[in-house]
């Protein structure tokens, strides 16, 4: 599925968070948001994933607007958030039963779809810990189990790998990458981290507001005439990614 | 979007809490102290200074703390409820919010189911205190205790809407001294929970029509009433509608762009 945004801008008060922002996301693809903090990609998830409500633009999940039929959109969309949003001393399995009914699953369906994406994460023999017991990377997998549950077709997540160590924030992003090849799962990773995003990846980058890119690395490069993604990003917003 | 729908996010919502709770039992537990220290020991000091004469819903002279009793019910769904829609909007609740409003149910919906959740919580612990106030004789009607039930949940509706509407909008209320001082203690203090209304009016005319201002006087009077199965038609009405409006307002007033669930508080600026 397709998710499209178009002419989206956005202000706190009167400051300015995001400029006329417009993109599709391809169904299948993995896309990394690329932009260092502060360029607005929390707000930018606030309004895909309609906390924040949209005040210009729309946001279209195959063609349907979040604006004019935000429940049929929000069924379609699963989300990570930077912060934790996992209750700590419930068990893994209840935190999930918790989203399933947030979605109108019922109890027998929520409990089959636990099992199947427990398994699937390698998380079956965790199931009945409390959440507290799990290191930040299973942590991490139990969220995007979670949003996988109510089988959305566009999995969104605000920069994942934040507090993770080098190995997990590896095993994660592969991890996803696998979904999308796996599942055809439209994907869309924030990050201000640039070895996260590969070349053939889609590549948003955004800065103080503004899209400034929206191509693939090897385009994106070329565009910029640089011969790595970090050169490139540092050519079109004159600062250095980490 | 189906009805079952609705049904199915409303159990997952109340077990979400009931688990809380049975996680968190000894600070549950540790809320009951407050009230009851206002009813073993304030009330036992106030006995001898405070004569209470007969007042409807009573039948005979009472004991003040069998007249202490419904406003101490009400007094522990009042703290509850501010300490409740504070964690919702600034700390223990933020995760569990995230994923509330990831639901692609209505937000009144949600809010509303997830107030109702914590107050029935609350309205738990209330009987476990009523329980605990039987062993000091304040014996209402064992009907009483079912008759009560609506009043507690209405008025468990009524303060956590009050208290997620304040933690949204007053900036400067985001730490619970603050609600204690401005919102707790004014309520408490300015309503009938402790004193009978005509009381105040013969200290203080102004502050009688202060107290009859108050929403908490009239939910306390519903509950009082209730539990010894009368019928207050006036308290009821004005709980009944004070909950509807101000549900109203906090669920579509609601933004969370006021709270920490975007993970900054941005709404200030």
């Amino acid at each position: 599925m397709t998710l499209e945004a178009s002419s989206v801008s956005f202000r706190y008060g009167r400051e300015p968070v995001l400029s006329d922002v417009s993109f599709t996301l391809t169904e299948g693809r993995f896309h990394a948001l690329l932009g260092p903090n502060g360029a607005g990609k929390s707000t930018l998830f606030g309004l895909l994933t309609r906390l924040l409500a949209l005040q210009q633009g729309d946001i279209r999940l195959g063609g349907v607007s979040l604006k004019k039929q935000p429940a049929a959109a929000m069924r379609q969309i699963g989300v990570v958030f930077q912060q934790n949003a996992l209750d700590l001393d419930l068990t893994v399995q209840q935190n999930l039963m918790y989203h399933a009914g947030l979605h109108g699953l019922s109890r027998k369906t929520a409990r089959n779809r636990c099992a199947q994406e427990l398994e699937r994460f390698k998380l079956s023999a965790r199931a009945k810990d409390p959440v507290r017991q799990l290191n930040g990377g299973h942590r991490r997998r139990v969220e995007i189990a979670r949003a996988l549950l109510h089988q959305p077709a566009v999995l969104l997540l605000d920069e994942p790998s934040v507090g993770l160590d080098v190995p997990s924030r590896e095993t994660l992003n592969a991890h996803v990458r696998q979904l999308c090849h796996d599942d055809g799962l439209t994907v869309l990773w924030a990050t201000h981290l640039i070895e996260e995003v590969q070349p053939d990846d889609q590549i948003l980058v955004l800065h103080r507001g503004h899209l400034l890119a929206d191509s693939n690395g090897h385009e994106l490069c070329q565009n910029t005439g640089t011969s790595s993604l970090a050169d490139a990003f540092r050519a079109l917003t004159g600062e250095d990614v980490s | 979007m189906r009805l079952r729908d609705y049904w199915y996010c409303f159990l997952a919502i109340q077990a979400r809490e009931w688990l809380r709770f049975w996680q968190q039992r000894t600070r549950f537990a540790s809320a009951l102290v407050r009230p009851l220290l206002w009813l073993l020991v304030f009330a036992a000091g106030f006995r001898a200074v405070l004569g209470v004469s007969i007042i409807p819903p009573y039948q005979t002279y009472i004991t003040y703390e069998t007249y202490i009793a419904p406003g101490l019910c009400a007094m522990i769904i009042l703290f509850n409820s501010m300490q409740g829609a504070l964690s919702m909007v600034y700390d223990r609740e933020l995760g569990s919010m995230r994923v509330l409003l990831m639901s692609p149910l209505p937000r009144p919906f949600l809010l509303v189911t997830k107030l109702l959740a914590m107050g029935v919580v609350s309205v738990g612990q209330v009987y476990v205190f009523l329980l605990i106030a039987r062993l000091i004789d304040v014996e209402p009607p064992a009907l009483g205790y079912l008759a009560v039930l609506p009043a507690l949940a209405l008025t468990a509706l009524m303060l956590g809407a009050l208290g997620l509407l304040i933690a949204t909008w007053i900036k400067q209320l985001e730490n619970f001294a603050g609600v204690m001082n401005f919102v707790i203690f004014p309520m408490f203090f300015l309503s009938s929970a402790l004193y009978p209304l005509w009381k105040m009016q013969e200290a203080s005319p102004w502050l009688y029509w202060v107290c009859q201002f108050n929403p908490f006087t009239h939910a306390v009077e519903t509950i009082r009433f209730a539990l010894y199965l009368q019928w207050n038609t006036e308290a009821f009405a004005i709980t009944a509608i004070i909950t509807v409006v101000l549900s109203a307002l906090a669920t579509a007033g609601f933004r969370p762009q006021r709270t920490r669930i975007l993970g900054v508080r941005t709404g200030g600026r």
